[in-house]
């Protein structure tokens, strides 16, 4: 009858998050999906509490520590995720795909402890080794690698590259998997494999540091779509071990969505997958390529700015990954604001990609109250940029770099960006003339309409609207 | 050559379950908006939070004396519970957003 009942919740569970994630593929029903993939979890959680047994028909003990880590866990988690803000939602994300790859890593390491302890060798159960330490290696992977990616989108870590930095990376998979299959044959650690098990997740651990470490802060997004796969791949390992469907239900099924998701976002980018993984190679050699083709740029003060944008009919502002660095988005939506109570028009220009996270301008507006009207997406704003008098790029580089159009030798060649070249003033904020994640010089800023705004975002926007206000 | 037979035959329903759910995993995600890239990543996140029933299992069977089962059991149950928690309140959080946004 338990069995029966347990049973009957797995198959809801792993119907719940099959259903749940289409629902979250669709904006309507996005958040309806969400909540039937909670409660489908809800139930498999607790049917396992309650019902588990073993083969031997045994239940699950230790209750007060079960539901004392559910508690802790819970609100620990529900304080995290409520109080963190809207522009650190990725890092979020992260986050919490870090503690489930080491919660796999370490329900691997007990197993094995466990294995071995109870007189099985190596011999006897070359799957279930097998099975046990690739959960171990992936999960430990995704937790460093996303606590770098933590890390690097809060500020902490800056992208860093050892000399030979991807060589070093491959020559680390190469010991992993040896030392994977010498265990697993007994080559390596003969009946008493414990401390090759340990080299394995230090080894493990380093690699998943060493595989994020370079990759470029504004690809994060792409890593840790490709990192939340690994998490769900260690899941479904779990499952294979304790013969659970809803755990390999879930875990493939994140596996293979997370990584058709990780290909779409760079397909997004019009780039390769491998080529974010070893970004930080193509994009130095591209910026020796074309930057020397650079120019002369002028800078204009922000009281000339502000004079120019007030005497404007109409301007478009295009926000980018600067803006959400900042937390520029209520100056933002202030600048917006003053300039319409003095009539001028103001739209925003939204690339798919800007801030390399899809949709995620519109969320940062969102919070900062920017009316939906206001918000254009690319395709509708592209042709009205010949009538704009001024266009005001935030933080935003290759998504209006004109070298997407004209230059096939540009790693960014192909990808469709914001036509800002065509209006009458285009006005660039940046922090310093620093290329973007890419190394790709911009021609655009070198143009003779194109005047350069330095600073942060935010400081740089208070100034504008302060001296609007003074002489409005 | 007999030893993988073997294997097959033995895991068989694992292996269609595997491949079934490769394929359903495709198939789901191929036609999203980029819009909710990110939310649909942050959905998934939490489904994989399902580890926790691993984590459950290994925290239920471990001896009352082993100590270093015990607490890396519990240890685990915190961490499974905050990938699954967090993960579904802060995708709730993100798609708060963009239902705000549509009805302005």
């Amino acid at each position: 009858m338990g069995n029966g009942i347990l049973s009957l919740s797995y198959l809801i569970g792993s119907v719940s998050f099959i259903y749940g994630l289409k629902m979250l593929s669709h904006p309507d029903t996005a958040r309806r999906g969400n909540l039937y993939a909670a409660v489908g979890m809800t139930l498999a959680i607790f049917a396992t509490i309650f019902l588990y047994t073993d083969k031997d028909g045994v239940g699950l003990g230790n209750y007060t520590w079960i539901f004392a880590g559910l508690i802790i866990g819970s609100i620990i988690g529900t304080i995290i995720a409520k109080k963190v803000l809207m522009t650190a939602m990725p890092q979020m994300v992260s986050l919490f795909n870090g503690m489930g790859g080491a919660c796999a890593a370490i329900i691997s390491i007990v197993e094995f402890k466990h294995m071995i302890h109870s007189g099985v060798t190596v011999a006897d159960e070359p799957v279930l080794t097998t099975v046990i330490l690739l959960g171990l290696v992936i999960g430990t992977v995704s937790f460093t690698g996303s606590m770098i990616a933590f890390g690097k989108l809060n500020g902490n870590i800056r992208d860093k590259m050892l000399p030979m930095q991807q060589v070093i990376n491959i020559g680390l998979l190469v010991v992993i998997f040896s030392l994977l299959i010498g265990i697993v044959t007994g080559w390596i650690g003969g009946d008493n494999p414990m401390g090759m098990m340990y080299a394995l997740l230090a080894i493990s651990a380093l690699y998943g540091v060493l595989f994020v470490m370079p990759i470029g802060g504004a690809d994060m997004p792409v890593v840790i779509s490709l990192l939340n796969s690994f998490t769900g791949m260690a899941a479904a390992f779990g499952g294979f071990m304790y013969d659970n469907s809803v755990m390999l239900t879930g875990g493939i099924l994140v596996g293979s969505a997370g990584t058709v998701l990780t290909v779409l976002m760079c397909n997004a980018m019009n780039r390769s997958l491998l080529n974010v993984i070893v970004g930080a190679f193509g994009g130095q050699q591209g910026g020796g390529a074309t930057g020397a083709s650079g120019g002369t740029y002028k800078e204009i003060s922000v009281s000339d700015l502000a004079v120019l944008m007030l005497y404007s009919k109409n301007v478009v502002i295009v926000p980018g990954y600067g803006l959400a660095v900042a937390q520029a988005q209520h100056t933002c939506h202030e600048l917006e604001k003053v300039l319409d109570q003095n009539g001028v028009e103001v739209k925003y220009a939204i690339h798919p990609v800007a801030g390399r996270m899809p949709g995620h301008m519109n969320v940062l507006l969102a919070e900062a109250d920017v009316s939906y009207d206001k918000l254009k997406e690319m395709e509708e704003i592209n042709p009205e940029f010949s009538q704009t008098d001024v266009v005001l790029v935030l933080g935003a580089n290759d998504v209006v770099n004109p070298a997407a159009k004209k230059d096939p030798s540009s790693p960014i060649y192909g990808m469709p960006i914001l036509d800002v070249e065509d209006a009458a003033h285009i006005i660039v904020n940046k922090r310093s003339m620093k290329p973007g994640y890419a190394g790709i010089e911009n021609q655009l800023f070198f143009e003779p309409k194109t005047s350069m705004l330095f600073g942060d975002a935010k400081d740089v926007l208070n100034k504008l609207v302060s001296e609007i206000k003074s002489i409005a | 050559m007999e030893a993988i037979f073997s294997f097959i035959t033995e895991h068989y329903n694992y292996i269609l379950l595997l491949i079934l759910m490769v394929i359903l995993g495709f198939e789901v995600i191929s036609h999203v908006p980029s819009v909710l890239h990110t939310p649909l990543m942050s959905g998934a996140n939490a489904i994989h939070g399902v580890v926790i029933i691993g984590a459950i299992i290994v925290m239920g069977q471990a001896e009352s004396d082993n100590y270093l089962a015990l607490i890396l059991g519990f240890l685990a149950v915190i961490l499974g519970t905050l990938n699954v928690v967090g993960g579904f309140v802060v995708t709730d959080r993100m798609l708060e957003m963009f239902k705000k946004k549509k009805k302005n």
